[in-house]
């Protein structure tokens, strides 16, 4: 079974909004997932700097041996990333509909400051039921 | 001229035919708008009571403005004089107009003769809204409980109307119940009607 091992939000300047962990594998404490995700957040914005080709919207993929990282920049810069499995399939699509959930339960929450770390139930047990679904549905292939 | 332009563009708003049927808007843009809402009231109250009263006045304008619209447009200018009519034209005409389908239910209070409890699973306003916790029992339904309260209260009915969650069994999350209590007078009318 393919699977997730963490999934990160970063809002646009590079502070870690979100954090959570699936599995056991992989697992950081919070320092950690800090140090991770302002890493990113740089990493992405040089390669966007050093990338060859114009136009370049930073790193999509990252391929190592032991895990894949897929993320995806909205419009306004926020960043989201999973780390999974090698090899695991239809990330970019997971990764749509946790934006998806983001704008609905985040953003349509008056009691949702801007920047600020998301502590919203509704948001929670959305992603839960998505990140099951997809489960499920690999599962069933 | 800037009256003499405003007044060309009223004229054209005139000008328009009414329009006939629903119209329904984009859930997103309403979203939004409400978000901004209790935001906006959000930093003029130092309180959360406070901060209820205002989005219950605010529905309040709305119910009163419903009301006027619905008796002309659904019931052909009558409106309700009795309690049950009334809250029957607040669980379905104005539900569906507003949220496009009927309330989930209506209910007697079981305690109180006066009362009345309206409950949606899910209350259009919260759809999106997670509460924080240190808000508590806060609800944003209650401008839904104000455009009750303002429909009860234009057609004569005054009520002291309040929105609350109620846990349910089996549910992940707590239902929104609005609960309605008509002032002395409407009921000792009711009472004399027989």
């Amino acid at each position: 079974m393919a699977s997730i091992y963490s999934l990160f939000i970063i809002s646009k300047s590079g502070g870690l909004i979100f954090y959570k962990d699936y599995g056991s594998s992989g697992r950081m404490d919070t320092n950690d997932s800090l140090r991770l995700a302002s890493l990113w957040h740089s990493m992405h914005a040089i390669s966007q700097q050093l990338s060859p080709t114009t136009g370049c919207t930073g790193i999509e993929l990252l391929q190592a041996d032991t895990f894949d990282l897929h993320c995806f920049q909205s419009l306004t810069g926020t960043k989201f990333f999973v780390v999974c499995e090698p090899g695991a399939q239809h990330m970019e699509s997971l990764l749509k509909v946790i934006y998806e959930l983001y704008t609905d339960y985040v953003l349509k929450n008056p009691f949702y400051e801007m920047e600020m770390p998301i502590r919203c139930e509704l948001f929670d047990l959305n992603l839960s039921q998505a990140i099951q679904k997809d489960r499920v549905a690999l599962l069933g292939r | 001229m800037i009256g003499a332009g405003k007044m060309k563009q009223y004229g054209n708003v005139l000008e328009k035919p009414l329009s006939k049927g629903r119209h329904e808007v984009s859930l997103s843009a309403f979203a939004f708008l409400f978000s901004e809402l209790v935001q906006y009231n959000q930093t003029q109250v130092d309180n959360i009571a406070e901060l209820e009263r205002r989005l219950e006045d605010a529905g309040y304008a709305v119910g009163a403005r419903v009301l006027e619209l619905l008796c002309h447009r659904e019931k052909g200018n009558r409106r309700e004089t009795r309690l049950l009519g009334i809250l029957s034209f607040v669980h379905s005409t104005v539900w569906k107009v507003l949220f496009g389908k009927v309330a989930d239910s209506l209910e007697k209070g079981t305690e109180h003769e006066d009362e009345y409890m309206i409950s949606e699973k899910e209350l259009l306003v919260n759809r999106f809204i997670s509460i924080p916790k240190d808000m508590g029992t806060f609800n944003c339904g209650a401008f839904v409980a104000g455009i009750v309260r303002g429909v009860l209260d234009s057609a004569g009915f005054p009520a002291v109307v309040t929105a609350h969650f109620v846990p349910m069994e089996g549910l992940q999350r707590p239902r929104t119940t609005i609960l309605i209590k008509f002032a002395e007078e409407v009921i000792k009318r009711e009472a004399r009607l027989g």
